[in-house]
């Protein structure tokens, strides 16, 4: 009995899980292929007000549209570099969520480089710090030391009981 | 020297921050429409009977009388359109400027609505229902104010509302500026 009722609960959940497929996309386009393309693209764009969201994750009505234009101008057959450049003429780099790398942003692209640079000038500084060879005692100062010490274990056999 | 380098570090990111937090409108981005001739365009007019608007109309001197104008995206569902509003009708009213209101993504009824209830600072009224001009402007959101002039070149873009001191500090300099090329 006990086995029958795990069944059916199994069951009703199995067939929940069914109904749960994910819904179609009424604006994918037709072809598999270009509806790939559009979205690889849309991960790419900027929305703008949303800002740091691209238009594929965002619900703002100019994300839609924006996703809308991307289909469209993949269905013309425009490639990704096309339609990234139509959306530069009107939003400016802003719209790429990836900066391109030109004469603004050369810093930007060689920040980490550049920090790689300054580490690997701090190493090699450490390095000559570890290997600056210590001169070794002359006889006066050998004695000297050899006398501290004895001092030194003198006065701790005073101190014990 | 080694010893303060981890203090030097961070008092330098500290410094960082507060350079990088300062920053004003670091939201703003300055559009690329500037210097350029307007998108070209062709929109419907708000209202039955008015005039609807095309670029052509922005360098046709016959039109703009010689003069700069203001093109306003709006809409009645855009809570900063109502805040700058006063501000719009100041311009138009008061200074004189034209100014050619876009209706962003809104139902006619309702932009004519909202310019009863606030009166009415356009010299013509046009609707972009499908929000598609306003992507060739560049547009992110409404309100956004563009200055045309004469030629119908782009000159400046105000990003958001016309609110606070800003239509004093930024955007009438800016068409004081494009008014005075013409005068000499």
């Amino acid at each position: 009995m006990k086995q029958f009722i795990t069944a059916v609960i199994a069951s009703i959940f199995l067939s929940l899980a069914l109904l749960a497929e994910p819904p179609v996309n009424p604006d994918a386009l037709p072809d598999p292929v270009q509806e790939a393309a559009a979205r690889a693209l849309m991960k790419d764009i900027r929305c703008l007000v949303c800002q740091n969201q691209s238009i594929e994750d965002s619900d703002a009505d100019l994300a839609k549209d924006l996703r809308q234009i991307v289909r469209e101008q993949t269905a013309e057959g425009k490639s990704p570099a096309e339609i990234k450049a139509w959306l530069v003429s009107r939003y400016g780099d802003w719209v790429l969520l990836e900066p391109p790398f030109d004469e603004r942003t050369y810093f930007l692209w060689g920040s980490p480089f550049i920090l790689l640079g300054f580490l690997g000038i701090w190493f090699m500084f450490r390095e000559r710090d570890a290997k600056s060879v210590i001169a070794p005692l002359n006889e006066d100062e050998r004695l000297e030391l050899d006398a501290l010490l004895q001092q030194d274990d003198l006065a701790e056999g005073g101190d014990a009981p | 020297m080694r010893r303060f380098l981890p203090f030097i570090i961070f008092v330098s990111l500290i410094g960082l921050f507060i350079f990088g937090l300062s920053r004003q409108n670091s939201v703003e981005v300055r559009s690329v429409l500037i210097g350029k001739p307007a998108p070209s365009f062709a929109l419907l007019p708000l209202q039955a009977g008015g005039h609807g608007l095309t670029n052509a109309d922005l360098s046709n001197h016959d039109v703009s009388g010689g003069k700069p104008v203001l093109i306003n995206f709006f809409a009645s569902w855009c809570v900063p359109c109502r805040a700058e509003h006063e501000n719009l009708m100041i311009l138009a009213r008061e200074k004189g400027i034209v100014i050619y209101g876009i209706s962003y993504r809104d139902r006619p009824r309702d932009s004519l609505a909202f310019l009863d209830e606030l009166g009415n600072p356009f010299t013509r009224m046009v609707i972009d229902g499908q929000g598609r001009t306003a992507i060739d402007w560049g547009v992110s959101g409404v309100p956004e104010t563009f200055l045309v002039d004469a030629d119908g070149i782009i000159r400046y873009r105000h990003w958001g509302p016309v609110v606070g001191d800003s239509l004093e500090k930024r955007l009438w300099p800016e068409i004081e500026a494009v008014l005075a090329e013409k005068r000499p």
